[in-house]
C-alpha cells in the first residue's frame, strides 16, 4: 500500500514538473515583458540591463531550473506588473476566488439535484419541460454572455445588485471575507450565478437521468407495492441510489469551477487570482503566470490523488495485486 | 410655517455640508501599477500619482504649463545650461514635513538614477543644486529650451521620508523585496491616500491643508478610483449609477450613454497619433521583389500614402471618433501647422498610375503588423488598410499581435510596414524627431523602426535640443517638416479622440493627456 502511495505521489510531481516545463516554454510566446516594464522614452541600454537582470537571455532550461530551485523554497519572486512578492499577491487575492466558486458549488449542487429530481419525477409536466429547455441555456450560451446579460437585468435596469466588485470586505487574519457584510453578500449573487450556471444544468441533468434509470428498477415497484409514501420512496430509495455518479462528477467539476472563474472573474472585475492570471498574461508577467499555473496545477494533481487515494481505500481489488490495475 | 423654516435650515446645512462630503468614483481600464512615483512612466500610474504628488510645473487641462511646486522659473541669464527655479514656500507634505529645495534635489537624483524609469524625459539634465531652501538651479548637459515642458510628469517626493522608510533607491523589480513607496504615498498634491487595495481599489481623501485650496475647486473631498477591466462591465457600472466617471469609453457606446437621462459625454482631441511605419532600408525583412525594396522608391510611398482612405477609416471604423491626420504630430505640439496636417486627397487612380511610373503596376505583397490591444481599434484600422492597399495591387498579409509582441518587431527592426502610436509629452517637435525619424542608434532614434536615416535630420534634431533662440529653432523644426514630410517613411492614419463619460453632475476638467486632474473638476 505504501509502495503504491510512493508512487501515486511520484507520478503526480512529474505531471508537475512537465506543466511547469510546458507554461514555460509558452511564456517566450506571449511576449516581451521589458517592453511593458520600460517607458516609451526608454534606451537600448536600459533594455539591455532589465533583459539581463530579469534573467530573460538566459537559455529558458536555465530560466526553468532557476525558476524550479527557487519555488522549492517558497520564493515566486516579484511580479514584474505590480511589483509585489509573488506569493503575497495569489494569498491576497485567493480567499475571493475560494469564496466564488465554493458559493457557485453549492448553488450547483443545491438547484441541481433539486430540480434533477423535480424533472424526473413530473417529467411529463409542463413545468418540467420549461425547465429543461430553459437549462439549455445554461450549457450553450458562453460564460461571458450570461454574465453581462445579468449585469444588464439586475444592476443596469433593475438596479438591485452590484455591477461588479466584491463590494465590503472583513479581514480575518490574511483572509478576506465577503461573506459578513450586505454589501459583500449581494455582490456575490450574480458572479455565482454566472460560474454555477453550467455545472448546476450538467448537475440536474445528470441527476435526471439517473433517477428516470433508477426509477425503472424492481425495488422502487416493490417499494411502491410496500405502499410507502412517495416521498420515501423518491428521496430514500430512489435518489441516494443516483448519488454515487454526481459525486464523482462534483468532485472533477470542482477544479474546473476554479479554472472557469478566470472568464466570470474578468467579467465582474472580481478581485480573485484569474483575474490577476488574465492581467498577468496582458503585461507578460511571467513570475504571476507560472506561480498560477503551478497552483492549478497543484491543486488538480492533488484532486486527482485523493480521488485516487480513495479508490484504492473503497476498492479492495487494487489491494490484492500490489496496485497493478488501472482504472 | 415653522417647520418650513426648519425644513429650510436643515436643508442649507446639509447643502454647506453636502459640498463637503462628496465622493467622485471613478473607473478605467487599468490599475496604477505602483505608487512610487518614479518607477513606471504608464499613463494610469502617472494619473493616479497626479491628484497625490506634484512636479515643480504642472500642465493644466488646457495643457499650458503652470506653477506647481515652483512658482517662477528662468534661465540664467549668466549661463543658458542652468534653469532656475524658485519654490513655493510654505507647503507641507501629507505627513507634515516642510517642503524644501533639498527635497527637490533629492526626487530628481532618484528620477535620474539608473533603475527610475522617468530618466528618460529627463536625460538632459547633469544635476540639480539646492542655492537656498526654496529657490533650486537645474543646469542641462548643454542649453535645453524646453526643459520646463518636461517636467510636469516628474514628482516630488520628502526626503527624509523616504530615508525613514528606506525607499532612497527606486524600486528594483528584481531586486527581489516590494518597497513600501509601491504602497504609500507622502506627497504635496490636494488628495492623501487613505487605502489601496491593488487591482480592486484606491481610495483617496482631500487635502485640507493644499496650498492651492482656494485657488482651485476642489470640491470632490474623496475620490474612489477603481479598475473595471471589462469594457460592458464599465458601461454598466456608470448606467447603473456605481460609479460617477469612466475613462476608455467604447465609441460604439458612445450613442447610448449621450441618449441616457443624466448622463454626458466629453469628448476631446487626445495627445497621440496613429500611424504607419514603413521599411526604407535595403532588404525588407520579408524578401525583397525582384531584388529590390519598393518601399525605397518614394513613389510606391507616396502611392500607398494616397490610397489610405482616411476619411472612411474615420466614419466607419472610428464612428466619427478621430480626426485624419497629414503629419506624424498632435495639433498642439510646437511645430504643428495646418498646413502640414493636410492629408492627400484619397485617389486611386493617381495612386496607381504611380505605382505604373515606379515599375510595380502589378504590385508586390508585404505583411503589415498591428497591436490589437494598444489603440482604440488598432486592428479594425489594419484591416481597412488592408482592403485599400489591395487597391493599388499592393497585397498585404495582416498580422496582428498583442502589444507584447507587437512592439518588440518594431524595436528589433523585424517589420517591414507597422502600426504604431505616439504621444509627445513635452508638446514639442523634438521629441519626435528625437525617436521616430533621427537614425537608430544608441542615443536618438530608439523608436525609428523604418531604418530612415537622414543625415540633415540627424544634425538638425541634435541642434534643436539646444538652440535657445526659439524663433530660430522654430525655423528649423518647420524645415525638419517639411523634408520628413515629403520623405513619406510614416502614413499618417489620424490623431485619436479621448472621450469620457459621466453622470451630468460631475464637471470634469478634460486633458489631452488623459491624465484627470480632480482638483480641477467642479460639480454643475
Amino acid at each position: 500500500m505504501i509502495a503504491y502511495i510512493l508512487r501515486r505521489v511520484f507520478q503526480s510531481a512529474l505531471v508537475l514538473l512537465i506543466v511547469g516545463l510546458v507554461a514555460f516554454s509558452m511564456f517566450r510566446f506571449v511576449g516581451d515583458p521589458v517592453e511593458n516594464m520600460l517607458g516609451q522614452e526608454r534606451t537600448q541600454e536600459d533594455v539591455d540591463r532589465l533583459r539581463d537582470q530579469l534573467g530573460l537571455n538566459d537559455p529558458f532550461p536555465v530560466q526553468y531550473w532557476t525558476f524550479l530551485s527557487r519555488a522549492a523554497q517558497g520564493e515566486f519572486g516579484i511580479s514584474y506588473r505590480q511589483g509585489r512578492d509573488v506569493a503575497d499577491i495569489i494569498a491576497e487575492r485567493l480567499p475571493a476566488t475560494l469564496e466564488l466558486a465554493a458559493v457557485s458549488g453549492m448553488l450547483a449542487l443545491v438547484f441541481g439535484i433539486g430540480l434533477g429530481v423535480f424533472t424526473a419525477i413530473r417529467k411529463d409536466g409542463w413545468v418540467s419541460s420549461t425547465i429543461m429547455s430553459v437549462s439549455l441555456i445554461g450549457v450553450s450560451l458562453p460564460t461571458f454572455l450570461i454574465g453581462i446579460l445579468l449585469i444588464w437585468i439586475f444592476s443596469v435596469e433593475l438596479d438591485m445588485l452590484p455591477s461588479f466588485g466584491r463590494g465590503d470586505t472583513v479581514d480575518l487574519g490574511g483572509w478576506t471575507t465577503g461573506f459578513l457584510t450586505e454589501s459583500g453578500l449581494k455582490a456575490l449573487i450574480l458572479p455565482a450565478i454566472t460560474l454555477g450556471l453550467y455545472q448546476m444544468t450538467l448537475i440536474m441533468r445528470l441527476v435526471r437521468a439517473e433517477m428516470l434509470e433508477v426509477l425503472r428498477q424492481d425495488y422502487i415497484r416493490f417499494a411502491r407495492a410496500r405502499g410507502l409514501r412517495e416521498k420515501s420512496v423518491n428521496f430514500r430509495h430512489a435518489l441516494k441510489n443516483t448519488l454515487v455518479p454526481v459525486i464523482t462528477v462534483t468532485g472533477l467539476q470542482l477544479g474546473s469551477i476554479i479554472a472557469f472563474a478566470i472568464i466570470t472573474e474578468t467579467v465582474f472585475q472580481w478581485p480573485g487570482v484569474g483575474l490577476l492570471f488574465i492581467n498577468a498574461i496582458q503585461f507578460v508577467d511571467i513570475p504571476v503566470m507560472a506561480a498560477y499555473l503551478m497552483l492549478i496545477s497543484v491543486m488538480f494533481v492533488g484532486i486527482n490523488l485523493i480521488v485516487d487515494l480513495l479508490y484504492f481505500a473503497i476498492d479492495p481489488r487494487l489491494r490484492v495485486d500490489g496496485g497493478a490495475g488501472g482504472h | 410655517m415653522k417647520y418650513t423654516t426648519m425644513t429650510a435650515t436643515a436643508l442649507a446645512l446639509v447643502l454647506g455640508t453636502g459640498a463637503y462630503a462628496e465622493t467622485l468614483k471613478w473607473a478605467r481600464s487599468g490599475d496604477a501599477l505602483t505608487l512610487d512615483p518614479h518607477a513606471q512612466n504608464e499613463g494610469v500610474t502617472v494619473a493616479v500619482m497626479h491628484q497625490m504628488m506634484e512636479p515643480l510645473l504642472i500642465r493644466d487641462p488646457s495643457g499650458e504649463l503652470v506653477p506647481g511646486l515652483a512658482t517662477e522659473w528662468s534661465v540664467s541669464p549668466e549661463n543658458p545650461d542652468v534653469w532656475n527655479f524658485k519654490l513655493r514656500e510654505g507647503v507641507k507634505f501629507h505627513d507634515g514635513a516642510d517642503f524644501t529645495a533639498e527635497d527637490v534635489v533629492f526626487s530628481f537624483e532618484r528620477a535620474l538614477s539608473e533603475q527610475s524609469d522617468m530618466k528618460g524625459i529627463i536625460s538632459s539634465i547633469a544635476s540639480v543644486e539646492a542655492v537656498n531652501d526654496y529657490e533650486v538651479n537645474i543646469t542641462t548637459k548643454g542649453a535645453n529650451p524646453i526643459l520646463p515642458a518636461t517636467l510636469p510628469n516628474i514628482f516630488v517626493i520628502d526626503k527624509g521620508w523616504a530615508e525613514a522608510n528606506d525607499v532612497v533607491g527606486v524600486q528594483d523589480v528584481e531586486g527581489g523585496e516590494e518597497t513600501y513607496a509601491s504602497l504609500n504615498v507622502n506627497g504635496t498634491g490636494p488628495y492623501k491616500l487613505v487605502s489601496r487595495e491593488n487591482d480592486v481599489k484606491t481610495v483617496m481623501t482631500i487635502n485640507e491643508d493644499y496650498w492651492g485650496k482656494d485657488e482651485f475647486p476642489m470640491v470632490y473631498t474623496d475620490i474612489e478610483f477603481t479598475p473595471i477591466q471589462n469594457q460592458a462591465t464599465r458601461m454598466a457600472a456608470l448606467l447603473s449609477g456605481e460609479v460617477d466617471f469612466i475613462q476608455d469609453v467604447p465609441v460604439q457606446d458612445l450613442e447610448r450613454i449621450k441618449s441616457t437621462d443624466g448622463m454626458k459625454v466629453l469628448t476631446a482631441p487626445q495627445n497621440r497619433v496613429i500611424f504607419f511605419g514603413l521599411n526604407v532600408a535595403d532588404e525588407l525583412v520579408g524578401g525583397n521583389v525582384d531584388g529590390k525594396n519598393p518601399l525605397q522608391d518614394i513613389r510606391v510611398r507616396e502611392a500607398m500614402n494616397i490610397a489610405v482612405n482616411r476619411e472612411a477609416i474615420q466614419q466607419v471604423v472610428m464612428r466619427g471618433q478621430s480626426q485624419p491626420a497629414g503629419v506624424i504630430m498632435p495639433p498642439f505640439v510646437n511645430g504643428w501647422t495646418e498646413a502640414l496636417d493636410q492629408y492627400p486627397e484619397y485617389d486611386i487612380e493617381k495612386a496607381k498610375a504611380l505605382m505604373e511610373e515606379a515599375g510595380y503596376g502589378d504590385g508586390f505583397s508585404i505583411t503589415l503588423n498591428c497591436p490589437n490591444d494598444r489603440y482604440v481599434n488598432d486592428e479594425a484600422i489594419c484591416q481597412a488598410a488592408v482592403g485599400m492597399m489591395a487597391q493599388i495591387g499592393i497585397d498585404v498579409n495582416l498580422e496582428a499581435l498583442p502589444k507584447a509582441q507587437h512592439f518588440p518587431l518594431v524595436n528589433g527592426l523585424s517589420t517591414d510596414m507597422y502600426m504604431l502610436g505616439w504621444g509627445i509629452p513635452s508638446y514639442d517637435s523634438e521629441y519626435i524627431f528625437n525617436f521616430l525619424y533621427h537614425t537608430k542608434g544608441d542615443l536618438y532614434g530608439a523608436w525609428n523602426g523604418t531604418r530612415y536615416s537622414n543625415e540633415k535630420i540627424d544634425e538638425m534634431t541634435q541642434a534643436i535640443a539646444s538652440e535657445v533662440d526659439l524663433e530660430k529653432r522654430n525655423a528649423m523644426i518647420a524645415e525638419m517638416w517639411e523634408i520628413a514630410k515629403a520623405d513619406t517613411v510614416y502614413l499618417p492614419i489620424h490623431h485619436q479622440v479621448l472621450n469620457w463619460a459621466m453622470k451630468d453632475s460631475v464637471g470634469a476638467a478634460m486633458d489631452s493627456d488623459d491624465q484627470v486632474k480632480v482638483k480641477y473638476f467642479t460639480i454643475d
